[in-house]
């Protein structure tokens, strides 16, 4: 179990040892989890997502300027890739971020997916509860750079920003499903490269096209240069807009409540796994399996049901 | 899950030469490391505040504009203050041999200089961070 008496002191070193718990699945951190919980209710959580090399660390960084100067204290979890070949890991978002106060204000994490693929790790959505028991009202989550589908974001979010440049493709990549339908608010960043009022025109005429499950809020079209800082005020201000609409509409609520559901969800997958995977591994079983599916006597299909059965006969 | 090792890399300074930081920076990448690379221009301050945010095994820090008689203990009485001496300081650069053993009397754990093969780093890594016990 993680002590939590210096957690609860503000000490930065006992936040950092809970994250590292939390990615480790150290022994007794759901019940640490569990306790926190209802600490981490009243911070906001924002993901910023889109391709790699779109500007999103730039946008991150320029966020938590303006969250902590309206008075907020801004933890950021960012996300990069870790190697399928090595299990090795760059984690170079901290290079975007610039003169945050050295006072507390600003947390900065950075993550490896550590083997999961839908563009966050495992351990990020338990982080956010970590982050927001310390203290942290505003949390900012960076996702690996992604395409279409990887879109794990929308689990862990209150407001979900898409950031897209002017080579993101025609009217036909915005109207494919995945991406293109989880944003809040959308940015097409480097909007000095030619083509960005034609990204921006067809992604408004994608937003209109999709049936929304929630009629009340179109989804802005922001166009910005995040490394000259220009339009970041109206993407800040319609961030906030967003939040608004979505307490006021009831959707943050429901969409809290369907977070939480899968959550327990996936809580319960990862537990009857785990158990049914520790039972079937013993002795080598798998592999005598695998000989015979290999040596023609057997199949996937009929050791699966086999396998099934035993576990719950 | 198995323990990685997480080392942060920075460049403390004015100086702006981050290649040698960069290719060890792939070199750990590729042995299996996490690391957090800061990129240039970094405070002594700011180099501990996000090796204890990031929760990180080391620090390396490269160092080619010779201050590093300034610098190295500059970060390791930012470790004392922040009551994180458990974090492991090891750097690179151009650094004399005198200066070199000084470093390593005052508490850093290692220095590299030009021309150390990057499997001496990943060793000396593994090592220390597997022999390492932090602080609560």
């Amino acid at each position: 179990m993680v002590s939590l008496d210096k957690f609860y002191n503000g000490n930065v070193r006992a936040l950092s040892q809970l994250i590292s718990a939390i990615e480790y699945q150290q022994n007794g951190v759901h019940k640490t989890l569990g306790e926190i919980f209802p600490k981490a209710a009243g911070s906001l959580k924002i993901g910023i997502t889109g391709p790699p090399g779109a500007g999103k660390s730039t946008l991150v960084n320029s966020l938590a300027h303006q969250f902590i100067d309206s008075g907020n204290k801004v933890g950021i979890l960012a996300v990069d890739p870790t190697s399928p070949f090595t299990g090795g890991a760059l984690l170079g978002d901290r290079v975007r971020m610039n003169e945050f106060p050295i006072d507390g204000r600003v947390y900065f994490r950075s993550m490896a997916t550590r083997g999961s693929s839908g563009g966050l790790s495992a351990a990020t959505d338990n982080a956010t509860l970590a982050l927001g028991a310390f203290g942290y009202d505003i949390i900012l989550i960076e996702t690996v750079g992604v395409g279409q589908v990887e879109l794990d974001i929308i689990d862990s979010c209150d407001a979900v920003i898409v950031v897209l440049v002017p080579e993101s493709g025609d009217s036909v990549q915005t109207m494919k499903a995945g991406l293109m339908e989880i944003g809040d608010v959308f940015v097409v960043n480097k909007c000095d490269r030619p083509g960005s009022d034609r990204m921006a025109a067809d992604l408004r005429y994608a937003i209109d096209s999709w049936k929304r499950f929630d009629e009340g809020w179109i989804a802005p079209v922001v166009c910005t240069e995040a490394i000259n800082g220009k339009n970041l005020d109206e993407l800040f201000e319609k961030v906030q807009t967003f939040v608004k609409y979505s307490k006021d509409s009831g959707r943050f609520v429901s969409q809290r409540r369907q977070q939480i559901s899968k959550k327990i969800m996936s809580l319960l997958q990862n537990r009857f796994r785990q158990e049914f995977l520790d039972q079937i591994d013993t002795g080598g079983k798998i592999e005598s399996y695998i000989d015979e599916i290999v040596g023609g006597k057997s199949n996937p299909f009929d050791v699966g049901e086999k396998l099934y059965q035993q576990f719950r006969p | 899950m198995e323990k990685k090792v997480r080392v942060l890399l920075a460049k403390p300074g004015l100086d702006g030469h981050d290649r040698g930081v960069k290719v060890i920076a792939a070199a750990l990448r590729d042995a299996g490391m996490e690391v957090i690379y800061t990129g240039l221009r970094q405070t002594p301050q700011m180099i501990v505040d996000a090796a204890i945010q990031e929760d990180v095994d080391a620090i390396g820090v490269s160092i080619l504009s010779g201050a590093h008689m300034t610098l190295f203990p500059a970060i390791l009485e930012e470790l004392k203050a922040k009551d994180a001496t458990d974090i492991i300081l090891f750097g690179g650069g151009i650094i004399p041999d005198d200066d070199k053993t000084e470093l390593e009397k005052m508490g850093v754990a290692k220095i590299f200089t030009p021309g150390a093969p990057t499997e001496e780093a990943i060793k000396f890594l593994r090592e220390a961070a597997g022999s390492r016990s932090p602080k609560e």
